[in-house]
């Protein structure tokens, strides 16, 4: 099965915090799952200063400047990874670094029915 | 209950088939209706992981149960029924889904094992196995990535097999509403492949928290609902009391023996807590008599081996409370000053103000409501029980025995508009009527 696991966070408070992680440990985190064979993508995202929303109505593609809604929690990163159970994946989503100040969302992957 | 409808089956009629039913006139309805009673959730929780589906599992259960109807009148009874269920239950689930043309791809997948595997493997019938089915089962419909709603009404539709009218009126609420939380729970259960495993040595203790939070929360739905339908509020309590027991029976960890020693203690109490009219008595005033000695010893013995272990936890130590109660002949012979030091222990597994609420009520049968009432008062400071009513109750007795009764009666009509059920606000409206 695979799980995509949604860091979402204060942006605010994601660095600043004294258990904030620094990023060599997130690297290392990161380093360990793709160790273990389960990793498929992971990456962190620019503050959503930087997002670009983009919607597509009649034909005519429409762009907001920033995120889709405004939350007290924004995405700061993802982990998609294999994982045999939502146990397993819970256990590696239990291990981002980041779970310390923020929380991660772990969803399911659905696979398209073609 | 989709079984209950196979009973008002005509019966086959045939001269041969009734010659037959006389020889074997041991196998009726009732002596199956009496299995599917004791066996049926132990046959399902293998069929669910044999079959990898709830769904697939209850339908296979059905069908296992239909074909014994037929078959067991006229060929006597198997000799390991439980074992002839799941082997029936489980091909006719391979039936089916060979039948169905839209079929997924897990179930596929699953098909092609099973034509692997020997057809009725050696493993069905050890017990270790079915106990330990039954645990999966239990951990399953107790995980915590379900809501607490969800997992129990999963583990009462599951584990215990009630209805899900029943359970909707239980816990008052619609049908609908339940089951559609059952529905929901069984597709994440299903979509996030929430697995049907015994958890890890490491992962044990805080997912037996869960399950035992789930069983108490059952008991205690069942032990506090003074209005609403007395066999139902039974019915939830003696669940609750049997799956305590099973999880004794395959995990005798010291918390699942205090959880099981609380219950029994407090179900010992039944009969002396309510009069005959259904008004509450307090546990001062009840009549000892009343309280049921077998469940005492049972609670006790628990209690006592709960508390031998290396681990003591929260509901050991309520279960000691409750056990010390069970052992006073009276409310003043009570030993109290032990009550308080084991609220003292259980506030640092439970900081909560409860906790700090029960220790007053103790220090005051100690040491007399003068000590206790500043610590009453700085619990109502704090604000943190603004919407519990047993806090006003409690000041109000204090004020009482202090012979405050103006303040007394402020406070039962505190208590009285902070609490929803029926027979608490009788008892309260009653105390207050009495110090007009």
């Amino acid at each position: 099965m695979k799980y995509l696991c949604l860091v979402y966070s204060d942006e605010k408070l994601l660095h600043s915090l004294p258990e904030s992680p620094k990023d060599i440990e997130c690297f290392a985190y990161a380093a360990a799952v793709q160790q273990s064979g389960r990793m498929l993508a992971a990456e962190a995202l620019q503050p959503i200063d930087t997002a670009t929303t983009v919607r597509v109505r009649a034909g005519k593609t429409l762009l907001t400047d920033g995120p889709f809604a405004e939350t007290k929690e924004q995405l700061a990163g993802f982990y998609l990874v294999e994982a045999k159970d939502l146990n397993e994946a819970i256990q590696l989503a239990a291990g981002i670094p980041a779970a310390r100040v923020g929380s991660v969302e772990v969803r399911p992957v659905r696979q398209l029915e073609v | 209950m989709i079984f209950l409808k196979i009973f008002s089956r005509s019966p086959r009629t045939s001269p041969a088939c009734k010659a037959r039913k006389l020889l074997n006139s041991v196998v009726t309805a009732e002596t199956i209706s009496a299995l599917y009673h004791k066996e049926s959730r132990r046959v399902l929780a293998t069929l669910i992981r044999l079959l990898g589906d709830f769904e697939l599992a209850e339908d296979a259960l059905q069908e296992a149960f239909t074909c014994a109807l037929q078959q067991w009148p006229v060929d006597g009874l198997p000799a390991q029924p439980r074992a002839w269920l799941v082997s029936t239950g489980r091909f006719k689930a391979i039936d089916k889904i060979r039948q169905q043309r839209t079929q997924r791809q897990h179930q596929q997948e699953w098909l092609a094992e099973q034509q692997n595997e020997d057809e009725a493997s050696s493993d069905i019938t050890q017990d270790q196995l079915w106990q330990d089915d039954e645990l999966r089962l239990i951990f399953t419909c107790c995980h915590p990535a379900l809501s607490t709603e969800a997992q129990i009404a999963l583990t009462l539709r599951e584990i215990c097999g009630l209805t899900t009218e029943q359970i909707a009126k239980a816990f008052l609420t619609s049908t609908v509403t339940v089951a559609q939380r059952i529905v929901r729970a069984k597709n994440k259960i299903r979509d996030a492949a929430i697995p049907y495993e015994i958890p890890t040595p490491e992962q044990l203790p805080e997912r037996l928290d869960t399950v035992l939070k789930v069983v108490y929360l059952l008991f205690n739905e069942g032990y506090s609902q003074s209005s609403g339908e007395q066999l139902l509020c039974q019915e939830l309590c003696a669940q609750a009391i049997r799956l305590g027991f099973l999880l004794l029976e395959l995990q005798p960890e010291a918390e699942t023996m205090g959880l099981l020693a609380l219950l029994l203690l407090q179900q010992s109490r039944r009969h002396a807590r309510t009069t005959a009219e259904g008004e509450l008595i307090l546990l001062p005033d009840q009549d000892r008599s009343l309280w049921d000695n077998s469940l005492i010893q049972q609670g006790v013995q628990l209690v006592e081996r709960s508390l031998s272990g290396r681990r003591i936890g929260p509901y050991g130590l309520q279960a000691a409370i409750a056990a010390l109660h069970a052992e006073s002949r009276s409310a003043a012979e009570t030993d109290w000053p032990q009550i308080i030091a084991l609220y003292d222990l259980l506030y640092r597994f439970e900081p909560s103000p409860v906790v700090l609420l029960n220790r007053a009520v103790a220090i005051s049968m100690a040491q007399g409501p003068a000590v206790a009432l500043p610590l009453l008062q700085a619990l109502e400071q704090s604000g943190e029980l603004a919407q519990y009513h047993l806090l006003d109750a409690a000041l109000a007795d204090l004020h009482l025995k202090l012979g405050l009764k103006q303040q007394a009666r402020l406070y039962y009509q505190q208590a009285l508009s902070k609490t929803t059920q029926l027979a608490e606000q009788r008892f309260l409206q009653l105390k207050i009527d009495r110090l007009a």
